[in-house]
C-alpha cells in the first residue's frame, strides 16, 4: 500500500540514489560516497555506461531543442534529477526565450538542489512528486496550472520509466498523463534496452535490484508500445544516438551497443 | 611581434585536432553552437599562450579552466589534451610550462567545481532533509490532533499491558485524569460482567496470535459507575513484526445497552408484578433440558389462587391487580432464597421452578411454602382479603420428559387438586395424568386425529454393547396435538386402547415403520438396524394382527428376520390366554418378540419361559435407580446383573433400557448385557438421523462416546 501523501517520506542519505548516480556517471560531484560506490559497481560490469548516459544527455539536448523548434513552450520534465549541466530551461530557452518547465523527481535531494538552483526563475518549478502515483503528480497545482493553460505541453521521460516495473503497468502511467495532455503535446521518451548488451542486463538489473530504484529493462517493441495514443515522428524507437543526430558523423561506431532506445511523438 | 611564428597550415591544424578531441565523449552531450564557440575560444586562448610575449600562463590556465566550466571533466580528457599540447611545435621552450599552465588550470576549476558541488548537494541532502523533518512534524501534530479530540476513546500500551497513553475522549468515559489511567495496568480493567473469551483474545493479541479483536465490554468509572463500551483492540508490529504495542478504542454504547437491558427485561417480565414472565419461564425450563446432567431432577409447582375472579367481579380489576402484586411479593420473599424460580404464566396462574430438585420432597415442600405463604389475609385499602391457593406438584428425572409435556402434567395436576377441594397441593400421578389428558382432549379428538396425519414416528437407537454398533431402532409414536403440542405414547396410548382406536393407530405405526426399515436395508443393506415397534395389549389379543401383519410385511417388503415386536408382560395374563394363539401366528412369520418393560408388571418368570420370546428389556427405572440417592446403588446393580444372568439361563437377548452415562454403558457390558438404549445412546429422533448414523459410524461408536 502507498502511503498516504501526508505522511513523508524521509531522506536516506545510507542508500544510492538514481539522480545521484547518474551524475556522477556524467563527471558531476553530486554525489556522496553511497552512490560513487554503487556506480564504481556498475562501471566495472559496464564501462561503457559514461558513454550511455552522454547520449541519453544528448538525446534530451536534442529532443527539448526539436520540440522547441516545432513550437513548444511548456516542458514537464517528470524524473529530472540533478541537471548536472544542459538543464531543459536553458535549452528550450535557447530557442523559446520565456518557455515554461515544471521538473519533477521524487527524490527529496535532487528536489532540493533543483529548488536551490531555480530559486530566482519565475518560469521554472520544481515538484517532489512520484509517477508511480500519476494522479498525484498530475494534481499538483504546478503540474496542474501547466497543463491548464491549454497549450501543447512536451512531457521528457528521459531514462525514467525504466525505474516501474512492469507490476506498475508504465503503459497505463503514461496513457493517464496522455488524456490530460492538451491538443499539440508531446512525448519524449528514453529508456534502458535489454537488446544492445542482453549479457549484462541481468547483472546490471540485479545490481539496482539493491537500491531503492530498481532497473526494468525493456524491450524495443514494449517501449514503442508506451507510445499509444502518440504519433511517433522520424525515426521511431531507435538507439539513443541514431535519435536525430546533430551530423551523420556524431552518431559513433556501433550505436546499437548503447544499452538504450528513444523517441518522441505527438498526441494523434 | 618577435620570436617565432609557427607555420600557418600547424595552427589550423591545432584547431582541427582540438576541436575533435573535444568533440569526442562528452562533447555529444554539448550543443553543437555551443561546442563549436567553446572550441575557438579555447584553441585561440592555447594560440596566445604560444606565441604571445612575453609568454602569458595564465591564457592556458584559464583554458583548462573553460574546459571545466563547459563540463569537460574526464581526466581522459586532459591526458589527451596535453598530449596534444606537447606534441605541438613551438619557438621557445615554454612548452612544459603552458602545458603545466594548462593541466594545473584545469585541475584546479575542477577542484574548485568538485568543492562546490559537493557543497550544493550538501545544502540539498540538508534542506531536504530539513523539509523531512518538517513534514513529520506536521504529520505528528496532525496524529496528535487526532488521537487529541477523537470522539472515540483511545488508548495505547506497551505488550505487557501497561498503558502509556490515553486520549480526552477516554478520559472524560472513565470520568478520570490521565494520572489515573497511565501506568496503570490494562489487566485491572476486568469487569465481573466481562465477555466469555475477552481476556482469551486479549492473550491471543499481546502474544501476537491475532491481530484485533472486538467485543462489548464494561468497565468501571472512576466513580464506580459502570460503562458499557464497544471495544476494538488492534496490534502494532514493529518492522520486523514483534508486537510492539496495543491500541484499543471505545465507543461508549452504555446508553444503547441499557436500553437493550430495559428491553429484555420487558419482554422477560411481567409488569404487573416484575416476576420473570411466562417466555422467560419457558426459556429457563428448555435451558434445563439442554444437556441434563445424567439423573438431574427438577419440579414444578403449578399454582393458582382461590377464587380470584369473585375478588376481581366484585373488588374491581385495580383490586385485583394489586392482590395480584401483593402475592407475587410474598411468593417471591418465601421461595426466592431457597433458589426457586417463581414467575407468572398469567392471569392468576403462577409457576415456581426448582432446578437441580433433590427429590419429591423437596418439591412437596416448596408446595407447601407457598400455601403457607398465601395463608394469612393480604390487606389492601381498607380490604383484608384471604387467598388461597391450589398447587399442582410435579418432579421428574429431566430425561423422562420434556418441558411442555411437564408444564402440561403439572397444569393437569393442579387441576386434580382444585377437583379434591381447594387449598391444597397434589403430587403428579402419571395414571391419573394420562387420565387427564385423555378428559382434557385427547378421546374426543384421536379418532380424527389419524385421518389429519397428526401422529409420525421418532425413532430411538439401540446399541450393541460389545461392539458399540447401532443395531437396532424403536418406533415411538408421537401426536402433534394442536392445542397440546407434541404427545407420547404414555399419555394417549392407554386412550386409545380404551376408545379401540388402537386398532388401526397399531396398524398404521406398523406399516409406516416397516416401509421406513425396508427403504433404510435397501439403501444401506446389512447396516441398517433392526425395527422394534410397541404392540399394544388390545392389539396382541387380536387375531387380526396376524393377516396384518402378513399384509403389512408383502406390502412394504421388509423380511420379517429384521422386525421385532415387543409386547408387555401384562399382554399375556396365563397360558391358556388367547394371545398367545396369535404370539405363535406372528412368530411363525418369522418375526421376533421381546418383552418390554420387564420388571414393571408381573415378572412371572414362569409364563416368561413359555412364551415365544427371543429378548427381554429390562425397564429404564432399574438402571434409573442406580443414581437415586435414596436407593441403594450397590442393591440396584445386583437386581440388574440378576436380571441378565436370568433372561440369559434362558436364551434371551437382553436390552437395558433407560441408560443415561458411560460409566453404566461398562458396567453393563461388563456383566454381559446384550444392548443398550437411552440417552446415552441418543434420543428419539427422526428418521433422517438414524440415516445420519448409519452412515457415520460404520464401525459403530465407542460405548465411552455419547
Amino acid at each position: 500500500m502507498r502511503r498516504p501523501s501526508w505522511v513523508p517520506e524521509g531522506t536516506d542519505l545510507d542508500k544510492p540514489n538514481a539522480a545521484r548516480v547518474y551524475d556522477y556517471y556524467l563527471g558531476g560531484s553530486h554525489n556522496f560516497e553511497v552512490d560513487r560506490e554503487m556506480a564504481r559497481k556498475a562501471l566495472a560490469l559496464w564501462p561503457e555506461l559514461p558513454q550511455i548516459m552522454r547520449s541519453n544527455r544528448a538525446f534530451l539536448r536534442r529532443a527539448v531543442t526539436f520540440l522547441a523548434e516545432q513550437g513548444i513552450t511548456r516542458f514537464l520534465d517528470i524524473g529530472s534529477g540533478i541537471p548536472t549541466f544542459g538543464a531543459v530551461h536553458e535549452i528550450a530557452r535557447a530557442i523559446r526565450p520565456g518557455a515554461k518547465v515544471v521538473y519533477v523527481d521524487r527524490d527529496p535531494v535532487a528536489v532540493a538542489h533543483s529548488r536551490l538552483l531555480l530559486e530566482d526563475d519565475p518560469d521554472s518549478a520544481v515538484v517532489q512528486a512520484d509517477l508511480r502515483d500519476v494522479e498525484d503528480l498530475l494534481d499538483r497545482s504546478e503540474v496542474a496550472a501547466l497543463l491548464a493553460e491549454g497549450e501543447p505541453v512536451a512531457v521528457l521521460l528521459v531514462a525514467v520509466a525504466h525505474f516501474v516495473s512492469d507490476d506498475e503497468n508504465p503503459s497505463k502511467l503514461i496513457a493517464t498523463i496522455r488524456d490530460r495532455l492538451p491538443a499539440g503535446s508531446a512525448l519524449a521518451l528514453s529508456h534502458a534496452s535489454l537488446e544492445a548488451r542482453p549479457d549484462q542486463a541481468e547483472d546490471h538489473q540485479k545490481l539496482y535490484r539493491m537500491t531503492p530504484t530498481p532497473l526494468t529493462m525493456r524491450t524495443n517493441q514494449q517501449v514503442t508500445a508506451m507510445f499509444a495514443g502518440f504519433e511517433l515522428v522520424e525515426p521511431g524507437v531507435v538507439p539513443l544516438p541514431r535519435w536525430r543526430p546533430d551530423q551523420p558523423g556524431t552518431v559513433g561506431e556501433h550505436p546499437e551497443r548503447i544499452a538504450g532506445v528513444a523517441g518522441v511523438g505527438f498526441r494523434s | 611581434m618577435s620570436g617565432t611564428t609557427p607555420v600557418n597550415g600547424s595552427a589550423e591544424r591545432f584547431h582541427e585536432d582540438w576541436s575533435r578531441l573535444l568533440s569526442a565523449d562528452h562533447g555529444i552531450a554539448v550543443h553543437p553552437g555551443l561546442l563549436g564557440r567553446l572550441v575557438a575560444r579555447t584553441a585561440a586562448l592555447l594560440h596566445r599562450a604560444q606565441l604571445d610575449e612575453p609568454f602569458q600562463p595564465r591564457l592556458a590556465a584559464q583554458a583548462g579552466a573553460e574546459l571545466v566550466d563547459a563540463h569537460f571533466t574526464d581526466p581522459v580528457l586532459l591526458a589527451r589534451a596535453v598530449e596534444l599540447l606537447q606534441s605541438q611545435p613551438i619557438g621557445d621552450d615554454r612548452g612544459p610550462a603552458l602545458t603545466g599552465a594548462f593541466a594545473a588550470g584545469w585541475a584546479n576549476a575542477l577542484r574548485e567545481r568538485t568543492l562546490s558541488e559537493q557543497e550544493a548537494i550538501r545544502t540539498a541532502a540538508d534542506a531536504a532533509r530539513k523539509e523531512a523533518e518538517r513534514a513529520l512534524r506536521a504529520s505528528e501534530a496532525r496524529f496528535r490532533a487526532l488521537f487529541e479530540s477523537a470522539a472515540i476513546g483511545i488508548g495505547i500500551g506497551d505488550t505487557d499491558g501497561n498503558i502509556l497513553a490515553v486520549n480526552k475522549a477516554l478520559q472524560e468515559l472513565f470520568g478520570a485524569a490521565p494520572a489515573d489511567m497511565v501506568g496503570r495496568r490494562v489487566g485491572d480493567l476486568v469487569h465481573p460482567e466481562d465477555t466469555p473469551g475477552v481476556w482469551e483474545a486479549y492473550e491471543e493479541l499481546i502474544s501476537g496470535k491475532r491481530e484485533y479483536f472486538q467485543f462489548d465490554k464494561p468497565y468501571y468509572r472512576q466513580d464506580g459507575e459502570i460503562i458499557w463500551t464497544h471495544l476494538t483492540v488492534s496490534l502494532i508490529r514493529d518492522d520486523d513484526g514483534v508486537p510492539q504495542y496495543q491500541v484499543a478504542m471505545l465507543e461508549d454504547v452504555t446508553d444503547r445497552y441499557r436500553l437493550q437491558e430495559r428491553l429484555r427485561h420487558q419482554a422477560t417480565h411481567d409488569p404487573l408484578t416484575g416476576l420473570p414472565n411466562r417466555a422467560a419461564f419457558f426459556e429457563r425450563l428448555e435451558k434445563l433440558f439442554e444437556n441434563p446432567e445424567p439423573g438431574a431432577r427438577f419440579g414444578l409447582c403449578y399454582v393458582d389462587l382461590d377464587g380470584f375472579k369473585v375478588v376481581n367481579d366484585s373488588l374491581g380489576h385495580d383490586m385485583g391487580d394489586q392482590l395480584l402484586s401483593a402475592v407475587a411479593a410474598r411468593l417471591k420473599a418465601a421461595l426466592t432464597p431457597l433458589g426457586h424460580l417463581v414467575a407468572r404464566l398469567g392471569g392468576d396462574e403462577f409457576v415456581v421452578l426448582l432446578e437441580n430438585c433433590r427429590g419429591e420432597q423437596e418439591a412437596v415442600a416448596a408446595a407447601k411454602t407457598v400455601l403457607k405463604a398465601l395463608a394469612g389475609p393480604v390487606l389492601i385499602g381498607d380490604h383484608k382479603l384471604a387467598v388461597g391457593a391450589s398447587v399442582g406438584v410435579l418432579e421428574r428425572r429431566v430425561s423422562t420428559t420434556t418441558p411442555g409435556a411437564a408444564v402440561r402434567a403439572a397444569d393437569l395436576t393442579l387441576y386434580r387438586a382444585k377437583e379434591a377441594g381447594r387449598g391444597r397441593w397434589t403430587l403428579f400421578d402419571p395414571k391419573e395424568n394420562a387420565r387427564a389428558v385423555s378428559r382434557y382432549a385427547v378421546s374426543v379428538r384421536m379418532p380424527a386425529a389419524l385421518d389429519r396425519g397428526e401422529f409420525f414416528i421418532d425413532y430411538q437407537p439401540l446399541y450393541r454393547l460389545a461392539d458399540g454398533r447401532m443395531t437396532a431402532v424403536e418406533a415411538l409414536v408421537r401426536w402433534r396435538h394442536p392445542q397440546l403440542g407434541v404427545l407420547g405414547p404414555d399419555e394417549f396410548v392407554t386412550t386409545a386402547e380404551e376408545t379401540g382406536l388402537i386398532m388401526p393407530l397399531g396398524r398404521w405405526v406398523l406399516e409406516q415403520a416397516c416401509g421406513q426399515a425396508a427403504e433404510w436395508i435397501k439403501q444401506y443393506g446389512d447396516a441398517a438396524p433392526q425395527l422394534n415397534v410397541n404392540l399394544a395389549v388390545r392389539q396382541a389379543r387380536s387375531a387380526a394382527l396376524v393377516t396384518d401383519l402378513g399384509r403389512i410385511l408383502d406390502s412394504t417388503g421388509l423380511d420379517p428376520a429384521r422386525l421385532q415386536l415387543e409386547i408387555t408382560e401384562s399382554t399375556v395374563v396365563g397360558p391358556e390366554d388367547e394371545a398367545l394363539r396369535t404370539l405363535h401366528g406372528l412368530v411363525d412369520q418369522g418375526v421376533s418378540l421381546a418383552v418390554d418393560d420387564f420388571g414393571t408388571g408381573w415378572s412371572n418368570l414362569a409364563y416368561l419361559r413359555d412364551l415365544p420370546v427371543s429378548g427381554l428389556k429390562i425397564a429404564g427405572s432399574f438402571v434409573g435407580d442406580l443414581h437415586d440417592p435414596a436407593k441403594d446403588g450397590a442393591t440396584g446393580w445386583r437386581i440388574v446383573s440378576g436380571l441378565v444372568s436370568m433372561a440369559h439361563t434362558l436364551g434371551l437377548n437382553v436390552t437395558a433400557e433407560g441408560v443415561e452415562t458411560r460409566k453404566d454403558a461398562e458396567r453393563l457390558r461388563e456383566m454381559g448385557c446384550d444392548w443398550a438404549q437411552g440417552w446415552h445412546f441418543g434420543r428419539p429422533v427422526r428418521p433422517a438421523e438414524i440415516a445420519r448414523r448409519i452412515v457415520e459410524e460404520p464401525k459403530g461408536r465407542p460405548v465411552e462416546e455419547r
